[in-house]
C-alpha cells in the first residue's frame, strides 16, 4: 500500500504518493519546474541544480528531481531565492561555454539555450576564456564530440549505461578539469561504442551531436516526419528530419511505441543510402528489346521513359504467360516494401498472371 | 512472435536465446534484454555456437555444435521430465500427443546429448534448471534455428519445450521468432508466399479460392506455387521463363551464388524493380526505379505483429516512382490485352490514388487485418494482429487460454545431421550471418558512408587456435573454399567462433559467404542450410 501525502506547491495543495519526487508531483499538477540533467527515461541524479526549489523548514534549496515529498510539505518553485540560484547556476554554466550559438547545430534544440533565454542570462563578462577542448575531438563517424559545450550533466553516461547498457561514457578528472571520457579516456570505438547515438540523443546541449547532420540545418529549419525504420523487424519509429527535400538527419521520437528514444546505428545513422548517387533515376531496357530482336545477353542498357519501359515489360510478361503458361512466371515480392505493396505484388501474381509463384526473402 | 517485446523484457523471469545474435541483428530488442538483465536480474541462457555479445549478459552459454539444436532441446526436455519440472496441468488441459513425444525425448539422455552437442552434462542440468524453474520463461530465436535442413524441426522442438513448461499464452513467455527484415512479417501476412492468400488463407482451400476469385474477378490457380529457392533454379531447367523481382538481390542473398548467377542468366526475361544497380542487375532485361521507405507511405508489420505507419518524408528522387504505383501500372498495362480477362469483382481493379485505399482492400479480404486502417493508425491506435474489426484492440499475446488449432500438439522430433559436414578435404565448418553495421546483401549499407567507415570490408572470423595452426599472423588474408566456390577476405582472429568453425557474412560482393553456402533445403519450408557447410581455409 502506497501512502498518500498532502503537499502544497506554490500555494496549490495536491495529493501525492509518498516517495514521489517533488518534480514528479509538480509535473502531474502542471506546475513548471525547469530541468536540465533530468530526463524521464534516466535515473535522476540532481547534479545540475537547475530544478532547485525552496522547501519550507529545509535550510538549503533542494533539487526537486531527487527530493521526495512528505506529508505537509510546502514547496515554492519560483521564489526569489530559487530564481536567483537558477540564474547563478546558468551563469556558471555559460561562463565556460562557447558563445557560438550562431553556428551551433543544436541551436533551437538546446536545453541550455532555452534556459538562458527563459532566465535571461548571458555569458558573464568574467567568463568565456576560449576553447578548452578540440571541437569534433572523436573520430567516430556518427557522434560529433565537442566537450567545450559539455555541462557535465551526465545524461550521456546514464543513457549509455541505462538505455544501451554499454557503459562507454564515464566521468574523469577532478574540479574544473572534470570531463566526460569514453572508456579510459580513449576514442569512442575503442571503448566498445556501438554508435547507437543514444548519448547524442539525450545530450541537452551541442556537446554530443549527430556528425552527419553537422552544418546541414537546425531544428527550426527542418520538417520532422515520423516513420518506421527500414532495417530490421523490431519496428523502431523515429523522425526523419527533412530540409529542402533532403533527409539531413534522424531524431528519436520519445513516443515511439516499441523503442522510445532508443535506436541502433543503422536506424539512426544508416539513412544516407537514400540520397546516394547510385540511385536509379530512370527506367532502362536492354537495346534488343527496343529493336524487337531476340534476346542478346548483356546487351547495352538504354534509358527510356516510363511508358516505353512499362509497355515492353507488359508485352513480355503477357506473351510468356499466354504462350508458356502462368506457372512459367515467378514473382519475388519484397520484405523491404510495405504491406500495401506486398499485397499488390501477390495480387499481381495471382490475378494478372494466374500463378501462385510468389515468394520473398523470408527464407533467406 | 506469440508475445510482445515489451512483455518479454518486462515480465520474463528467464530467457532462452537460441540462434539469435540479438544485439547485432535486432539491436534495440537486444538492449531491452540487456536492460532486463540489469534492472530485473532476468536469467538469460544463450545457446549459440558462437560467443555472441549477449553472452556477456547471460548466466550460461551453451556452445553447442552447429546443427545440433534438436538434440540440445530434447536433452533439456529429458532432464525437465526426469526432474518432474514439466507443467502437468498445462499438458493435460491444453495439449495432445504427449505420450509419443515423451517416448522420443526419453532417448535423448544427458550423456548422449553431451556427446552429440559437445555441451557438458553439467551445463545441460544447469540450463534445464534455470529455464524450467524460473517462470515465465521466453524463448527467442532467429535464423540460427531456421536456416537448416531441419529448420522446421528445430522450431517445432522449441514449441515442444514451451508447451512442456506451460509457458504459452502468458506474458513473459511464448515462442518468439525474431523476424529479420523490417517487413518480412507483413510480406508473409499479405500472402507474399506461394501457398497462401493474405492472412494465411490456403490457396488450396476451396472456400478461400472462391472468395478471391469473386473479389479479383478472375480464376485462381489452386496449385501451390514455387518458393524463391525453387523459382530461381527453375529458370535453369526452363520451368521458369520470366521473373518479376521487387527489391531483392538474389545474387547476394541466395545460397550458392555461382548457381544463382547461372540460373538468372538462363532466364528468358528478368524484370527488376529496385533502388540501385544491384549485383542482380547484370541479369535483368528491364529495370524500373522504385523508391526508398522515405519516399512513400504505407505500413510495415514488425516481428511482434505490430502494424505501423510509414510516412512519406520526401518526393521520389529522379524519375523513380513509388513501388505500389509501378505494380499497379504494370498490372493495368498487361490486362489491356491477352488471354486473361478480369471481369467483375469488387476488388478486381488497379486504380489506386493512395496506399490507404490498398489497406482498405486488404482489410476487406484479410480477417486478421480487418480492423486495420491508415486512419486508425494515424489516430495513434496500437494494433497487433489479429485485429478482428474496427473496434477490436488487437492481440498483443497469442494463444491465451487456447491454441489457434485447439489443442497444442507435441511433435516427436529426432535428430537429423546437417547436409554437409566437414571431412578430410573440407575440414572446417562455415557459419554465416550478418554483422551490426550492415544489412543483408549490403545494397543499402554499403552506400552509407559512416557504416562503411566502421566496417568497410568483408571479415572472416577465425578462432585463434585455428589461426595459429594455419600460420595466420595479424591481419593476414584467408582464402575460404567450399565445393561451390571460393572467397578471399581479411581474417578477424577472435574467440567469438569456436575452433574448427569460421564465420563469414554476405554483405560484400567481392567476398560473399553465399559463394560458398549450400543450397540444401528444409523439405517443408524450403529454407537453405546457410548456417552449415564444409570449407577449407588457407592463408593467402
Amino acid at each position: 500500500m502506497t501512502k498518500i501525502v498532502n503537499v502544497t506547491i506554490d500555494g496549490q495543495t495536491v495529493q501525492a504518493e509518498e516517495g514521489q519526487t517533488i518534480l514528479e508531483v509538480a509535473q502531474a499538477a502542471n506546475i513548471h519546474i525547469p530541468t536540465l540533467c533530468y530526463h524521464r527515461d534516466l535515473t535522476p541524479t540532481g547534479n545540475c541544480r537547475i530544478c532547485v526549489v525552496e522547501v519550507e523548514k529545509q535550510r538549503f534549496l533542494q533539487a526537486s528531481c531527487v527530493f521526495p515529498v512528505m506529508e505537509g510539505m510546502v514547496v515554492h518553485t519560483d521564489s526569489e531565492r530559487v530564481i536567483k540560484s537558477r540564474r547563478k547556476t546558468l551563469e556558471l554554466m555559460l561562463a565556460n561555454h562557447p558563445q557560438d550559438c550562431l553556428v551551433c547545430d543544436s541551436s533551437g534544440s538546446c536545453d541550455l539555450q532555452d534556459l538562458a533565454y527563459e532566465y535571461q542570462v548571458s555569458v558573464p563578462a568574467w567568463g568565456a576564456k576560449g576553447a578548452r577542448y578540440e571541437a569534433d575531438s572523436d573520430p567516430n563517424p556518427f557522434v560529433r564530440v565537442d566537450f567545450n559545450k559539455c555541462i557535465l550533466c551526465r545524461r550521456c553516461v546514464l543513457a549509455c549505461n541505462e538505455i544501451q547498457c554499454r557503459d562507454v561514457w564515464g566521468v574523469a578528472y577532478r574540479g574544473f578539469d572534470e570531463q566526460i571520457v569514453a572508456g579510459a579516456d580513449v576514442v569512442m570505438l575503442d571503448a566498445r561504442c556501438e554508435s547507437c547515438g543514444q548519448c547524442a540523443a539525450y545530450c541537452p546541449t551541442g556537446a554530443l551531436s549527430d556528425k552527419m547532420s553537422h552544418g546541414l540545418g537546425r531544428a527550426h529549419q527542418v520538417t520532422k516526419v515520423t516513420t518506421t525504420c527500414s532495417y530490421c523487424g523490431v519496428g523502431c519509429q523515429f523522425d526523419l528530419n527533412v530540409k529542402d527535400g533532403r533527409i539531413i538527419g534522424v531524431t528519436s521520437n520519445p513516443d515511439a511505441p516499441v523503442n522510445g528514444m532508443a535506436l541502433c546505428v543503422k536506424g539512426r545513422y544508416g539513412y544516407d543510402y537514400v540520397h546516394h548517387p547510385d540511385r536509379l533515376a530512370r527506367p532502362q531496357v536492354r537495346q534488343y528489346l527496343l529493336d524487337g530482336r531476340p534476346k542478346v545477353k548483356g546487351d547495352q542498357w538504354v534509358e527510356v521513359d516510363w511508358e516505353t519501359a512499362l509497355e515492353i515489360a507488359a508485352v513480355k510478361l503477357r506473351e510468356i504467360r499466354d504462350v508458356h503458361g502462368p506457372d512459367t512466371i515467378g514473382v519475388l515480392t519484397s520484405a523491404k516494401c510495405t504491406n500495401e505493396e506486398n499485397y499488390l505484388m501477390q495480387k499481381f501474381a495471382r490475378q494478372v498472371i494466374g500463378t501462385n509463384n510468389v515468394d520473398h526473402c523470408a527464407r533467406l | 512472435m506469440t508475445n510482445s517485446m515489451a512483455d518479454i523484457a518486462g515480465q520474463a523471469a528467464a530467457m532462452l536465446v537460441i540462434g539469435s545474435n540479438t544485439t547485432e541483428q535486432h539491436p534495440v530488442f537486444g538492449t531491452m534484454i540487456r536492460r532486463a538483465v540489469r534492472t530485473r536480474g532476468v536469467k538469460v541462457v544463450v545457446a549459440d555456437p558462437r560467443k555472441i555479445d549477449l553472452v556477456e549478459f547471460a548466466v550460461l552459454h551453451l556452445q553447442h555444435q552447429p546443427g545440433t539444436d534438436v538434440p540440445l532441446i530434447n536433452g533439456l526436455m529429458n532432464i525437465i521430465l526426469e526432474k518432474g519440472w514439466e507443467d502437468q496441468a498445462f499438458i493435460a488441459e491444453r495439449t495432445e500427443g504427449f505420450v509419443e513425444f515423451k517416448a522420443v525425448v526419453e532417448q535423448y539422455t544427458p550423456e548422449r546429448v553431451a556427446e552429440i552437442t559437445g555441451v557438458p552434462v553439467e551445463q545441460l542440468y544447469q540450463a534445464a534448471e534455470i529455464l524450467a524453474t524460473n517462470k515465465p520463461m521466453a524463448v527467442m530465436w532467429a535464423m540460427g534455428i531456421t536456416q537448416h535442413i531441419v529448420g522446421v524441426n528445430n522450431v517445432m522442438d522449441l514449441a515442444n519445450l514451451q508447451m512442456l513448461l506451460g509457458n504459452m499464452g502468458v506474458p513473459g513467455g511464448g515462442v518468439n521468432p525474431l523476424r529479420g527484415q523490417n517487413n518480412v512479417q507483413g510480406a508473409c501476412d499479405m500472402g507474399g508466399l506461394p501457398n497462401v492468400y493474405p492472412g494465411y488463407q490456403a490457396v488450396t482451400g476451396e472456400e478461400a479460392r472462391q472468395k478471391f476469385e469473386a473479389a479479383w474477378g478472375a480464376p485462381m490457380s489452386a496449385k501451390v506455387g514455387l518458393t524463391v529457392t525453387e523459382m530461381i533454379p527453375g529458370a535453369a531447367d526452363d520451368k521458369v521463363k520470366a521473373l518479376y523481382i521487387l527489391g531483392e538481390n538474389p545474387v547476394m542473398s541466395d545460397p550458392h551464388a555461382a548457381h544463382t548467377r547461372h540460373c538468372l542468366e538462363a532466364c528468358e526475361f528478368v524484370l527488376l524493380q529496385d533502388l540501385f544497380p544491384t549485383e542482380t542487375l547484370a541479369y535483368a532485361d528491364v529495370i524500373l526505379p522504385g523508391v526508398s521507405f522515405a519516399e512513400k507511405s504505407g505500413t510495415f508489420t514488425n516481428t511482434e505483429r505490430r502494424v505501423q505507419m510509414v510516412h512519406q518524408a520526401i518526393e521520389p528522387l529522379g524519375e523513380a516512382r513509388q513501388d505500389w504505383r509501378i505494380t499497379a501500372e504494370l498490372a493495368q498495362q498487361i490486362l489491356k490485352e491477352g488471354d486473361r480477362q478480369v471481369t467483375g469483382g469488387a476488388y478486381a481493379g488497379w486504380q489506386y490514388d493512395h496506399p490507404a485505399q490498398i489497406m482498405a482492400e486488404i482489410a476487406a479480404l484479410t480477417p486478421s487485418y480487418s480492423g486495420v486502417s491508415h486512419e486508425r493508425l494515424d489516430r495513434g491506435a496500437q494494433l497487433q494482429w489479429p485485429v478482428k474489426g474496427a473496434d477490436h484492440p488487437g492481440t498483443p499475446i497469442l494463444h491465451v487460454g487456447q491454441f489457434a488449432r485447439g489443442k497444442g500438439k507435441f511433435m516427436p522430433i529426432e535428430h537429423v545431421p546437417p547436409a554437409e559436414l566437414p571431412d578430410e578435404e573440407y575440414p572446417m565448418l562455415l557459419n554465416t550471418g550478418r554483422v551490426l553495421y550492415h544489412w543483408h546483401g549490403g545494397e543499402m549499407t554499403r552506400r552509407a558512408r559512416g557504416l562503411m567507415e566502421i566496417y568497410g570490408q568483408a571479415l572472416v572470423e577465425v578462432n585463434p587456435d585455428d589461426a595459429d595452426r594455419m600460420g595466420l599472423n595479424g591481419h593476414q588474408r584467408v582464402r575460404v573454399t567450399s565445393r561451390r566456390g571460393s572467397i578471399e577476405a581479411e581474417a578477424l582472429v577472435t574467440d567469438r567462433v569456436p575452433p574448427g568453425t569460421v564465420f563469414a557474412n554476405f554483405h560484400f560482393p567481392e567476398a560473399s559467404a553465399n559463394e560458398l553456402t549450400i543450397a540444401a533445403l528444409d523439405p517443408v519450408a524450403k529454407i537453405p542450410e546457410y548456417k552449415i557447410c564444409a570449407v577449407k581455409v588457407e592463408p593467402v
